[in-house]
């Protein structure tokens, strides 16, 4: 046990590391976009979206769960990159090579992509806060949509390092993170409600666990415990399922490619 | 457990996704305390052998010990026991020289307090102390070279792997590669390099397998395997007008005393001589004899090309 805390605490701290001297490319990829999507997205459709429509106070109130969760899925889709890096460089074998439990790096980069997520979760709601966006439920509903983004992050970032092992070249990796991701935000309730959606999109939507969670979310913000307790429920179930079907494809995909 | 090699493989097998076969019922021991090369061109094999060895691969045939310990049943005590220097410079830019053998050091879960001191010796031993706590994207291809070394060194390992450990280095870094090879020999490791260099594998390999097509084609120290192909070679070209005396020719040397075997090529004669003070003064003789008109001499001890030629059909690109 104090072999796997060694082991584990030194991988996740190379991230920690690496992502220090890459401080400027991090924050241009991965916080920014989502600030601006809250900030510009978010005065851009104040006039046009209709308070009656979203149920919301203003649209910035309606899209702070949409981009919240969109940066969830954002970060946990690139969550497995820097295994792809590793696994093309040779690094990954050189760890392999090393008597480590064969679990140590993938869980090093679920602690260190979670904390990452979570931080920048407090980010975007700290900016939507600024904006007169104050989250009904307090501290707790806070530290309720960190653990729903925990809940979701841990199968995004399952998918993304499954990715990362299977892929033939680093061009399908980055070409498949970005087919995914458009349509998950796009069928989803991030931008829009379901009630305003075109019918068959809002059929997908129903089908995606990004909805599940922004169904959660959303009322943490704007309504109140009541409204949110049985949304959370549910997307705790919805959550299970999806990261266990992730988690069994992440892990047959390593066993494929590392024995 | 105890087994006089370090390292044992047979009938050893690998078949990539089903179809590739990189390596086909390849042999071979390597005594404790051994420098032994896998020699061949680019595609042999030397890498996927080397993986399975490394616990990384699972063989699709045959076995491979390390130490005695099964490489697939029993990976995790081999690990511990081995280091490896990989082919490709498997560095990570954004940490420093030292950062990495720290991460190497934890991973070997050496005691935090024995670490440091492990580090600076090892930092000592491939001469990277002044560039340590630099970021590795500063590095010149030598320094990488040196801290890939140095990280196969943390866990002072019993048998080390190494993957073409000078490819594409400068003459000098060569040599001190060598040089530092040879060091961790004096002091008992026991070293599997590959390589695609003939003088490599001369100068630094106790022994050698020669590898082609994913099959060992010759074992042995360079020297055996140079006497193997049975004496001295001469080689007479013939003038392009003379073709037609060519095989007069060999006839007539093949009864010579000190020539063991002659074989023609277009107007080349290869001739293998036992004794070469008897055999060239009759060789040349019997060349003037039959007034050949001689482009071109050449009489050299075999070399470890000729080995190569004579067990693949071809010569190893050699750049
Ligand atoms: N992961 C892989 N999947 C499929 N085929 C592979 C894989 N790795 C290697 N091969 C194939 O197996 C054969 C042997 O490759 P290997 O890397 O072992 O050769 P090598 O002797 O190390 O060559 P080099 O000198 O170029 O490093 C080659 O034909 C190669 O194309
Ligand atoms: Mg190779």
């Amino acid at each position: 046990m104090q072999m796997y805390m060694q082991e584990v605490g030194a991988l996740t701290m190379r991230w920690v590391k690496r992502l220090s001297r890459e401080r400027f490319s991090m924050l241009f990829t991965l916080a920014q976009p989502m600030v601006f999507w809250l900030i510009f997205f978010g005065n851009l459709f104040q006039r046009t979206a209709n308070t009656e429509v979203t149920q919301a106070p203003s649209y910035i109130a309606f899209l702070a769960a949409g981009v919240v969760v969109m940066t969830i899925l954002n970060n946990g889709l690139a969550g497995g990159t820097d295994l792809l890096f590793d696994k093309e460089n040779g690094f990954l074998e050189r760890m392999m090579s090393t008597p480590i439990s064969r679990t140590s790096v993938v869980i090093s980069r679920f602690l260190f992509v979670m904390t990452i997520t979570s931080g920048q979760v407090l980010v975007i709601l700290g900016v939507a806060y600024l904006y007169g966006v104050h989250p009904v439920t307090g501290i707790g509903g806070v530290a309720v949509i960190i653990l729903i983004g925990l809940l979701f992050g841990v199968g995004l970032t399952a998918i993304s390092m499954a990715l990362a092992f299977s892929v033939k070249s680093h061009g399908d990796f980055f070409s498949m993170l970005g087919f995914l991701s458009l349509p998950m935000i796009f069928l989803s309730t991030a931008l829009v409600p379901l009630s305003a959606m075109p019918g068959w999109m809002a059929f997908f939507a129903q089908l995606n666990p990004m909805t599940w969670a922004i169904d959660a979310v959303r009322p943490l913000i704007l309504t109140g415990w009541a409204a949110a307790l049985p949304k959370i429920g549910i997307v705790v179930i919805v959550m299970v399922v999806f990261d266990s079907v992730c988690l069994y494809g992440a892990a047959r995909a390593f066993r494929r490619t590392l024995g | 457990m105890s087994s006089p090699f370090a390292i044992e493989v047979e009938r050893l097998s690998k078949t990539y996704e089903g179809k590739v076969t990189a390596v086909e019922d390849v042999s071979f021991q390597v005594a404790a305390g051994e420098v032994f090369g896998l020699l061949g061109p680019n595609g042999a094999g030397k890498t996927t052998t080397l993986r399975v060895l490394i616990t990384v691969l699972r063989p699709t045939g045959g076995v491979a010990r390390v130490l005695g310990l099964d490489v697939v049943e029993r990976a995790t005590e081999v690990r511990q026991a081995i280091g490896y220097v990989p082919q490709e410079r498997a560095i990570d830019r954004f940490l420093t020289g030292r950062e990495h053998l720290q991460l190497l050091a934890s991973l070997y879960h050496i005691p935090k307090d024995q670490a440091p001191a492990r580090i600076e010796a090892v930092l000592k031993l491939v001469n990277l102390e002044h560039k340590a706590d630099e970021v590795a994207r500063n590095y010149s291809g030598g320094m990488k070279r040196k801290l890939d070394i140095a990280c196969g060194l943390i866990p002072d390992p019993k048998v080390l792997f190494m993957d073409e450990p000078t490819l594409g280095l400068d003459v000098e870094s060569r040599l001190k590669i060598w040089e530092h090879i040879r060091q961790l020999k004096a002091r008992g490791i026991t070293i599997l390099i590959t390589t695609n260099y003939l003088d490599e594998a001369d100068q630094l390999c106790d022994r050698i397998a020669i590898i082609d097509g994913g099959r060992v084609k010759a074992i042995g120290s360079p020297n055996e395997l140079k006497s193997g192909l049975g004496g001295d070679i001469v080689t007479l070209t013939l003038a392009a007008g003379d073709l037609d005396k060519v095989e007069g020719l060999a006839q007539a040397v093949k009864g010579q005393a000190g020539v063991k075997a002659v074989s023609t090529k277009q107007h080349v004669l290869d001739i293998r001589v036992a004794s070469p003070e008897a055999a060239l003064p009759a060789i040349l003789s019997a060349v003037t004899a039959r007034g050949c008109r001689l482009e071109f001499v050449d009489y050299h001890r075999p070399r470890l090309d000729d080995v190569f030629l004579a067990h693949t059909g071809r010569r190893i690109k050699d750049e």
